[in-house]
């Protein structure tokens, strides 16, 4: 897989991979074309197009498009069950994800990404172990917080903003995606 | 209240944590940019601060930014430090930013190697793990180099979490720096079996990755292969394991065989499971197991090709392919087609049978649908359907509204008429009249493609000529072409067809003077340059044409009116912007203009005039100059006159008559030249032309100076109504060539029964049919006309090569490596001396080479003295320090050294790994001289000896010697200490002593040079304060190290080259200006050979290296 993105109806790009080595000014190109192009097509549409000498894979989930650019042997399908299995993590670890949480948890959609796929390719294809080894680093993470805050020179507000992990309220009743639309 | 105000603004400027800065984005959304940069600003500040959780909140939110498309490079070093950070919650945070933003060029990427390679060594699997994935997006060709060998280790780390990522990384590795592959590849292959399938699913995604790109170095770890597949349940390792069998088995037909059971079976689980599912629910399912459908199919294909017989479980498939196609699902849809073609390889025939469905796909509304159906109709056509497809195909021309979806359809359609030399095309003028039609479309790119058709065809087939300039001369005539906007409409290349096909073949032309007139129509002068001079030139053909027509007429008027019309016309190409229009205008004028004198003496000139024109051109393949074989003995890249210096050539380009090669920076040099200078040569031009009589000063527009000319009124120029239908008049429409078909081949049907009736004992025409899915074989079709296809021309004794088309940046190429063998190449080593090589591989596999030999090792020390003096101290003139180190060795070059003259002075050497004496700029105070002993011991190492001479005035202690290790050669440590640890070096030295130390390297591979960096550290004493030095170095270990000087009688090397087992490669040195027997003495001494015959300029060599290779070497001077 060359790159992934993420992006909303409106364009807005809510998450990005590259897994090629490109200039920032080539990545932003390439972005802004792909949005179009994909959100030029209609819904009743296949999921696959050719760009340039590319393939693109890419699915729709609520307000939300995933996608995807393999090269010309690799398989769609895969690259599909690949968004469809990434979905199905962010839903799990989220708890019916919404736009929203990608949006205000956007390095954890980026460490839940990072550890289904590596360097482009599917490095765990079984989901309780991705979803293991992300929260085992959470915990980790929140160990560390603790340590920070009891440190002598630890402040009160370093409690009130270590956790990412809890939802605020109004993001709550914000969400969008239930089960269905992913399956 | 002070420290309140201080605590308030710390207190904000903690409050804006990522969910603030989104939210505040969410709630300016008229004035994005302006709060960005305010928060920007505030994350400068942040940056700045020393709390590395303030820093790490920072570089968050950068990397939301960077999302949104701000650039945050100038925070790379603040992402570094935040990387750096012990706390894994800040660490992740770091990596996260740097794969994001990091490349290639990112210069801060060289700092944090260490650092990586700290993480990738800690005791917990996350802060591994997290260093492994932003590797994995930032890795540069340094940094694989650096850390392969620590990835490497990580392969068989404890974790399988680990493992897994170390596995996946080490393609990316691969990738970057090649030579890693080799070592790194028999642990690889391990990881193939290894007991969590996580590893195991990440092993086969690398290998099957290399395989695909270079499948014939795979082909050993076939069995492994076919174990697995037959083991694994795991869907996506299965998928990928067949995808390598798929690459695997063209170059290994009996792997084929092999297969067909376990992918049948496989085959038929699937499609047992594809018929149950309901299709409509669970596209999933479909997502999961069509692939393997698609991939068996395109396994089994190479293996009919193999067995060349049918397989009837493959049918099965087949059939199941095409009944999703009934499934209103598009992407159903897409991946049935995809299927289809691939089927359509080797079963053309069963996917024929679907025309009509796939014809449908053409209606969809999905673009990706409709190229997906053109790309199987290019497969589909045969003589018979050709005509229906192609006129179905026209008909999308004409529906279709994009651009782009119209120009594939219009490529699609010549791509299929002339696949394989025109091959299914049984009516050329069909095709003509095809091409016409498509000139029809407006705003097309591809103009070019439809004229170079025309051209081919009109050239090619002999029989079509008089059709064709037919068609062509009606096409000049029409003019709708020349509506429009000339520059962004495409399609006007067609008239550069029209009018050489005119011209070439004019004796074809009913009335070549109405054709002239028509080239010569003032619109003509609107369009690009490169049309009106192909224009220009065959106006002359047809003149030629007509004064040989006219000639031996009782009255020569028409001949005579002739030369008028072009001399009247002429004119306004003469005055054309184009230099090559205006050329060939001219020189045809001044020519008429002779003609029409040499008329009106009435002698008869049409033989002399069509003598310029006489002569047939033949086609000639485009490849045929590359493919003309270098004659023997002529060296291409050889200089025919010394090159000239580097410096000489940049000043004298743009002064080069012909300075074609370099066009870009001659531009460029243009563009260089400022304003000023600009307008001061405007300036100065404008003078000069206000001075000059000949020059016509601001003009209007040559067109308009044309239609004021006398005698121009009485052109008819032809009015075009654009309300008229596209359809040209008078144009020939393809689909009467279909009807015309149909009534032609049913006649000859009808007349067939009649001769088989008639003879019924004679056999049939046909000779073992190919084709009989319908009710007419292909053979029975016979062409309208007889046609005669010319093929291009090519050179005699073609090279048959085909092999241009490889890319030669792609990255996979350099992993093409053997991996079952260890293929030795000392050339590289020698390359300063006039040799030629022999060389000697002993049929060496992994498992001899990998046997540690000991041998010698001669080291090139190269350093880079790094010396720090504080300031206080360089006040202190007479306690200069003057730190010298020592390096022995015997090839005796020359060094670099420190200095004390400023704060800091940085010294780097060249890297020379030849021992060719060098002397370096050397000051009286800081000669540095260096030597290295390399010494043969037993066991399986390497040992090195140095020798350290201090020759400063300090006491030098506690020097510790360390090398990074790379994958080949490694330093030798004591038991439990890390691969990061350094040797200490036994002794201390006092000023002006030296002493040897030794250390042991294991060395897998003795056929690539080396190259270990290293560094040693140690206490600098002077009498009143010690400080820590530090003087890094590379170790170099060349080819010509592992040779063992071994005397060879000259009776015994005979029978060495006799025995042919010897590889050679042969170099030329220029430049050397020693005397032969220093040259000889040298290879001896610093490359351990020894002399086995001179004769005059000319010796041969031997030498033996540590692993029982022969080298063989032959130095011949050539006197020039």
């Amino acid at each position: 897989m060359q790159f992934m993105l993420l992006f909303s109806r409106q364009g807005k790009l809510r998450l990005q991979k590259w897994y090629v080595p490109l200039s920032d000014k080539e990545k932003k190109k390439i972005t802004r074309e792909l949005v179009q192009t994909v959100l030029a097509r209609k819904p009743k549409m296949c999921s696959f197009l050719e760009w340039r000498d590319l393939k693109i894979v890419y699915k729709r989930y609520a307000s939300l498009y995933f996608c995807c650019a393999i090269e010309d042997q690799d398989n769609e399908l895969i690259t599909l069950e690949i968004i469809h299995r990434y979905v199905e993590l962010l839903d799990k670890y989220f708890g019916s994800v919404c736009e929203l949480d990608i949006i205000f948890n956007f390095e954890k959609a980026y460490f839940i990404l990072d550890e289904f796929l590596l360097g482009g390719e599917a490095q765990e294809t079984s989901k309780k172990n991705v979803l293991k080894a992300i929260e085992q680093a959470d915990l980790l993470q929140e160990v560390s917080h603790h340590e920070a805050c009891i440190a002598p020179s630890g402040n009160a507000f370093l409690t009130q903003h270590s956790s990412f992990l809890i939802h605020e309220p109004t993001l709550n009743s914000h969400i969008l995606i239930t089960r269905n639309m992913c399956s | 209240m002070a420290l309140k105000i201080v605590k308030g603004s710390i207190d904000r400027m903690f409050d804006k944590n990522l969910q603030d800065l989104v939210r505040g984005i969410r709630n300016h959304k008229e004035d994005e940019a302006k709060y960005i940069s305010t928060c920007i600003d505030e994350i400068k500040q942040e940056l700045k601060q020393d709390n590395i959780a303030v820093k790490a909140n920072a570089v968050c939110k950068l990397t939301y930014l960077q999302m949104l498309g701000y650039d945050i490079s100038w925070a790379a070093f603040n992402i570094v430090e935040v990387m750096s950070s012990s706390k894994f919650t800040y660490k992740r945070i770091g990596y996260l930013a740097a794969s994001q933003c990091f490349h290639e060029g990112t210069d801060v990427i060289m700092l944090t190697t260490n650092q990586i390679r700290k993480d990738l060594s800690s005791p917990n699997q996350y802060d591994t793990g997290v260093a492994l994935t932003g590797l994995s997006c930032f890795v540069t060709p340094d940094l694989a180099r650096d850390l392969a060998n620590d990835i490497m280790t990580l392969m068989s780390h404890t974790k399988p979490y680990i493992r897994k990522k170390a596995v996946l990384i080490m393609y990316k590795v691969f990738l970057k720096y090649p030579e890693s592959l080799r070592p790194a590849f028999p642990r690889l292959k391990e990881k193939l079996e290894d007991p969590d399938p996580g590893v195991q699913s990440a092993a086969v995604n690398v290998i099957c990755e290399l395989a695909r790109r270079n499948p014939k170095n795979y082909l050993s770890l076939a069995p492994l292969f076919f174990k697995l597949m037959t083991s694994s349940t795991n869907n996506w390792v299965l998928i990928k394991i067949i995808k390598l069998f798929g690459a695997l088995t063209p170059l290994e037909p009996r792997l084929g065989k092999k297969l067909i059971e376990p992918l049948t079976n496989l085959i038929h689980r699937l499609v047992i499971t594809l018929h149950r599912a309901s299709v409509e629910k669970n596209v999933c399912l479909i997502g999961l197991v069509l692939p393997i459908v698609c991939v068996c199919v395109c396994v089994s294909n190479a293996v009919l090709i193999s067995l060349s017989s049918g397989m009837p479980n493959h049918s099965a498939s087949i059939q199941t392919v095409p009944h999703c196609l009934y499934v209103s699902l598009v992407t159903v849809k897409y991946l049935g087609l995809l299927a289809m073609s691939k089927i359509l390889k080797t079963h053309p025939k069963s996917v024929q049978s679907h025309k009509d469905l796939i014809l449908q796909c053409l209606d969809d509304k999905d673009e990706s649908i409709r190229l997906r159906a053109l790309d199987l109709l290019y497969g589909m056509v045969s003589k018979k359907n050709l005509m229906e497809i192609v006129k179905k195909l026209m008909l999308h021309v004409d529906k279709a509204e994009g651009t782009t979806y119209r120009d594939e359809l219009l490529t699609k359609i010549i791509d299929i008429c002339s696949q394989s030399n025109y091959q299914y095309i049984t009516n050329f003028e069909w095709y003509i009249s095809i091409l016409v039609e498509l000139t029809r479309l407006e705003g097309t790119r591809h103009g070019h493609l439809i004229a170079s058709q025309m051209l081919d065809v009109a050239i090619r087939v002999k029989a079509i000529r008089g059709f064709a300039v037919a068609q062509m001369a009606m096409l000049l005539d029409s003019g709708h072409l020349l509506t429009g906007n000339m520059q962004r409409n495409g399609i006007c290349e067609v008239l550069y067809a029209a009018a050489w096909i005119c011209g070439e073949f004019s004796e074809h032309l009913d009335d070549p003077m109405q054709t002239l007139e028509a080239m010569l129509r003032p619109k003509v002068a609107s369009l690009p340059g490169h049309i009106q001079a192909v224009y220009v030139q065959n106006a002359a053909k047809l003149f030629a044409t007509v004064l040989q027509k006219h000639e031996g007429a009782t009255d020569s008027q028409a001949a005579q009116d002739t030369s008028q019309l072009l001399i009247e016309r002429l004119p306004l190409f003469v005055q054309s912007a184009n230099l090559e229009v205006q050329e060939r205008a001219s020189c045809i004028l001044q020519l008429v203009k002779y003609i029409q004198k040499l008329q009106q003496k009435d002698v008869e000139v049409a033989e002399e005039v069509s003598a310029l024109f006489a002569g047939e051109l033949n086609p000639v393949a485009p490849k045929a100059q590359k493919k003309v074989p270098v004659p023997e003995g002529l060296d291409l890249d050889a200089w025919i006159n010394e090159p000239p210096s580097e410096s000489e050539s940049e000043d004298e380009k743009p002064k080069a008559v012909f300075a074609k090669e370099e066009p870009k920076q001659s531009r460029a040099r243009h563009i260089e030249v400022d304003e000023k200078e600009l307008a001061r040569r405007r300036e100065a031009r404008k003078q000069e032309q206000a001075n000059n009589p000949f020059y016509i000063k601001s003009s209007p527009s040559s067109q308009k100076v044309y239609q004021d000319a006398p005698g121009v009124e009485h052109i008819p120029v032809v009015q075009i109504d654009l309300s008229v239908p596209l359809k040209v008049p008078g144009m020939p429409m393809s689909e009467q060539y279909l009807k015309l078909e149909e009534e032609r081949r049913q006649k000859e049907r009808a007349d067939k029964k009649k001769k088989d009736k008639k003879k019924k004992k004679r056999e049939k025409r046909g000779k073992g049919k190919r084709d009989d899915s319908g009710p007419e074989s292909e053979e029975d079709i016979t062409p309208a006309h007889q046609v005669d296809i010319v093929t291009e021309e090519m050179p005699e004794n073609a090279l048959p090569s085909d092999d241009d088309d490889k890319d030669p940046n792609d990255p996979h190429k350099a992993l093409d490596i053997d991996l079952d063998k260890y293929v030795p190449s000392a050339e590289n080593t020698l390359h300063k001396v006039t040799v030629c090589m022999l060389h000697a591989e002993k049929q060496g596999d992994l498992s001899i080479t990998r046997h540690f030999l000991v041998f010698l090792v001669p080291l090139l020390v190269q350093k880079s003295l790094k010396n720090k003096k504080k300031k206080q101290k360089k006040e202190k003139d007479e306690k200069k320090k003057k730190k010298r180190h020592h390096h022995h060795h015997h090839h005796g070059d020359g060094g670099g050294g420190d200095s004390v003259q400023n704060g800091t002075v940085e010294e780097e050497e060249e890297e020379e790994p030849l021992p060719v004496s060098r002397f370096l700029p050397i000051t009286e105070q800081k000669n540095t001289v260096y030597d290295i002993q390399g010494n043969l011991q037993d066991g399986s190492q390497v040992v090195v000896s140095v020798i350290f001479e201090n020759k400063s005035n300090s006491f030098l202690k506690s020097m510790e010697f360390n090398v990074l290790d790379s994958l080949n050669s490694k330093l030798q440590r004591p038991e439990g200490a890390s691969p990061h640890d350094g040797l200490v070096v036994p002794f201390q030295l006092p000023p002006g002593v030296s002493n040897e130390a030794r250390f042991v390297f294991s060395v897998q591979s003795i056929v690539m040079p080396q190259k270990l960096k290293g560094t040693l550290t140690f206490i600098v004493k002077s009498e009143d304060s010690s400080t820590h030095e530090k003087l890094d170095f590379k170790l170099h270990f060349t080819c010509t190290s592992y040779l063992i000087t071994t005397p060879c009688y000259s009776d015994a090397y005979a029978k060495l080259l006799e025995s042919g087992d010897l590889k050679s490669s042969s170099l030329k040195l220029e430049g050397l200006n020693m005397p032969f027997h220093h040259l000889l003495a040298r290879i001896c001494f610093h490359h351990h050979f020894s002399v086995v015959e001179r004769i005059d300029s000319c010796a041969s060599m031997y030498s033996r290296s540590i692993q029982g290779h022969h080298v063989c070497l032959l130095v011949k001077t050539v006197s020039s």
